[in-house]
């Protein structure tokens, strides 16, 4: 595989599924500990309705109302979860499943009803996204890498995959400690002054930041796999938080790599003539992650569980 | 127009789906009450993505067999077999390894999810033309309904109905109480197994008229809806079917009487209004009721209050409490009492006294233990009794006979 078809046509996919797949993993781990897996699952649905209500104020496709109309659909689902879970004490898996489908359902009647045909807005592409159309026109090689004019041209959603990135990255940095006792040990975290709830919200939010940016450009699909194969492959794999991240990054990153390459070229080895969803074979693979994981992993028992 | 459609005046298609979602409603919610009740409401979930692969690989094997790929039976097996492949995956995780149930459900139901993808790509490539149908199994499609569709899903949904008829004893049993199930003889995995075959079952046939998406919901919001009307379980079973079959039944006429609005969505909504509805205005657990008991208690106790200080003397400052006892009749609006005022001030007074000796008499403490500072003394004392305790506390000091 040359620079000249690899650059522009593969290269800036590739990356942007790695860094969404990173982004979604991070946090991932938390919610994973925290037995909060299944809110990657709820955030990913309602980005739907707030895309729409977006799009439906706006009245264009534009990338930033868009993501703020996602964020408060996140958020709105949260309290609501939260709202029917505490007035109507429900246990939270239903409650989090009236919510999420009920917004979804909205998200899709609000869609097919308004006038969205002249743009690109549809249920399928809010599911698996469109990763292989986000290819660098301007670049013609590896040389462009060091072309300012031909960096100018990379696709927006690179750029926007890339600072969240960041930003996730900063944030479990940053509150390293008090998310590491508190998802351990919450009643403890409290004891020493920490405001867990907050942080347990905030780590919400994050999550929700990278599902809608990941959502963007990725689809929902593997938002959900992201936010949890990797994280529970990693915790089959060692009993340190520490060494869990550092697994989930690497699951999140070979899923994305096996994932794309094998999408793309994976069928014509196998001499059928077009490539299949990246996104959907990404989240594949990560399965595949956890299933050797759960077959191998050295720490894939439960300790001091009975043997069944 | 509406009511055409809610009579079932708007054609054959249009009254083979309402019929068809009425029926999927009612088994939907009778067997998401035990999903619900053994608080597993999300597992559905993952049954309901895992069915995506099954539909496509059966596509791709009716196809490649020379068979028209859109059979709805071959479908509808297809999809059974790896939404039972998905529930073994989630159970085997959850059991084996030391992952928690909800990690399991979303690492099956979006990898199964993302292969289906995978695969109706493949589907895309392989024959263009005749893979169209095969989305609206994403969000379902009653447009091209046919008779014979109709027929499995209304035989399907009655079969599971008689299923849940048949076993709802033991899976009340075990969705309440496990470890007296298996005390009892039940053999408590197998009967989860049952509900969770159930719950397959529905939503196999619920795919083609909601779609893989949203069945979830037609399984989870009539159950939680129901258990706000009743605290027993044959009410609760019951009361979900006829919600989920209401919303099965007027969602499907919506969007018969306006063709743009797809069917899924719509059930759904539907679904969720009677959730709203539930939610609010329930007697007893809805939040409606709550307020009026924080408010009748906050009542209760603000009159107490102000009795007690009317009979001492004291000033009242606070303003409910003075507009409470102003509206009785007890005070006027300066704070002097009526003449019924000081008389239930006295009687206030003279029943906390009398608590108070009942409180610290050891052959009371059965009624001392429900004293919490509003019930009346008549509720918990006999005449008699009463009578005993104010001998014991005299007749009132300083006031001339």
């Amino acid at each position: 595989m040359n620079g000249e078809e690899f650059v522009p046509l593969s290269l800036t996919p590739l990356l942007i599924g790695m860094f969404a797949a990173v982004a979604c993993a991070l946090p991932g781990n938390f919610l994973v500990l925290r037995k909060q897996a299944l809110i990657g699952d709820a955030i990913s649905h309602v980005v739907l309705p707030g895309i729409v209500v977006a799009f439906l104020i706006t009245g264009t496709v534009s990338t930033w109302p868009m993501m703020i109309g996602a964020a408060v659909a996140s958020i709105v689902a949260v309290g609501l979860i939260e709202a029917i879970r505490k007035l109507g004490r429900i246990e939270p898996g239903a409650a989090m499943g009236v919510t999420f489908t009920s917004m979804f359902a909205a998200g899709v009647l609000l869609l097919e009803q308004s006038d969205t045909s002249t743009v690109h807005l549809d249920v399928e592409h809010a599911l698996y996204g469109n990763l292989e159309s986000l290819i660098w026109l301007d670049a013609v090689g590896w040389q462009s890498l060091w072309d300012p004019v031909a960096l100018a041209g990379l696709p927006n959603e690179l750029i926007r995959m890339g600072l969240t990135l960041i930003v996730v990255t900063a944030f479990i940095w940053l509150f390293w400690r008090p998310l590491k006792l508190s998802t351990f040990d919450e009643g403890f975290a409290r004891t020493l002054g920490m405001r867990t709830g907050v942080l347990g919200l905030a780590l919400v939010i994050v999550a929700a930041v990278a599902a809608v940016a990941a959502f963007d450009a990725v689809g929902s699909i593997i938002v959900i796999a992201m936010f949890i194969c990797p994280p529970a492959a990693a915790r089959l794999m060692t009993n340190r938080l520490e060494l869990q991240i550092v697994w989930s990054v690497v699951f999140a990153l070979v899923a994305a790599i096996l994932g794309y390459f094998t999408a793309g070229y994976g069928p014509m080895w196998l001499g059928a003539e077009n490539a299949v969803s990246a996104a959907g074979m990404i989240a594949t693979i990560s399965g595949l992650i956890l299933a050797l994981a759960a077959f191998f992993g050295p720490c894939r028992k439960r300790t001091g569980a009975p043997v069944a | 127009m509406l009511w055409d459609a809610l009579f079932l005046q708007l054609g054959y298609n249009a009254t083979l789906v309402t019929i068809g979602a009425c029926f999927l409603g009612v088994s939907a919610g009778v067997t998401g009450t035990f999903l619900f009740l053994r608080k597993r409401s999300l597992v559905s979930d993952a049954i309901s993505h895992a069915t995506l692969p099954g539909v496509a690989l059966a596509f791709i094997l009716m196809v490649s067999f020379g068979g028209e790929g859109r059979n709805l039976i071959g479908l509808l097996l297809g999809s059974a077999i790896s939404a039972g492949f998905g529930l073994l995956c989630v159970s085997w995780l959850t059991r084996q390894t030391r992952l928690a149930e909800d990690a399991a459900i979303g690492a099956v139901l979006s990898v199964f999810f993302g292969f289906g993808i995978v695969l109706l790509t493949v589907i895309q490539s392989m024959s263009s033309g005749r893979q169209a149908g095969l989305e609206g199994f994403l969000l379902g499609s009653t447009a091209g309904m046919l008779w014979s569709d109709a027929i499995v899903i209304a035989l399907g949904g009655a079969v599971t109905l008689a299923i849940v008829l048949a076993y709802r004893r033991p899976m009340g049993m075990v969705a309440f109480d496990p470890e007296f199930a298996a005390s009892n003889g039940l053999n408590v995995g197998r009967i989860d197994l049952i509900i969770m075959g159930l719950a397959m079952a529905v939503t196999v046939v619920g795919l083609k008229i909601v779609g893989l998406i949203l069945i979830v919901a037609m399984l989870i919001i009539p159950p939680v809806s129901a258990r706000f009307w009743t605290d027993r379980t044959d009410r609760v079973t019951l009361i979900a079917g006829v919600t989920g079959g209401v919303s099965g039944y007027v969602g499907a006429a919506l969007s018969a009487a306006a063709p743009a609005v797809p069917t899924g969505p719509i059930i759904v909504l539907v679904s969720f209004s009677i959730f709203a509805i539930s939610l609010f205005f329930a007697p007893n657990r809805g939040v409606l009721a709550a307020v009026m008991r924080h408010l009748r208690f906050q009542r209760r106790v603000h009159m107490r209050q102000g009795l007690l200080a009317l009979a001492q003397g004291q000033p009242i400052y606070e303003k409910l409490t003075m507009r409470l006892l102003t509206r009785a009749g007890l005070a006027r609006a300066d704070g002097v009492p009526t003449q019924d005022g000081r008389a239930r001030a006295a009687k206030a007074l003279r029943d906390e006294k009398r608590w108070e000796v009942v409180r610290a008499d050891q052959t009371f403490e059965g009624a001392a233990a429900l004293y919490d500072g509003l019930r009346e003394i008549e509720t918990v004392l006999t005449e008699d009794q009463i009578g005993e305790i104010d001998r014991r506390i005299g007749g009132p000091i300083g006031v001339p006979t």
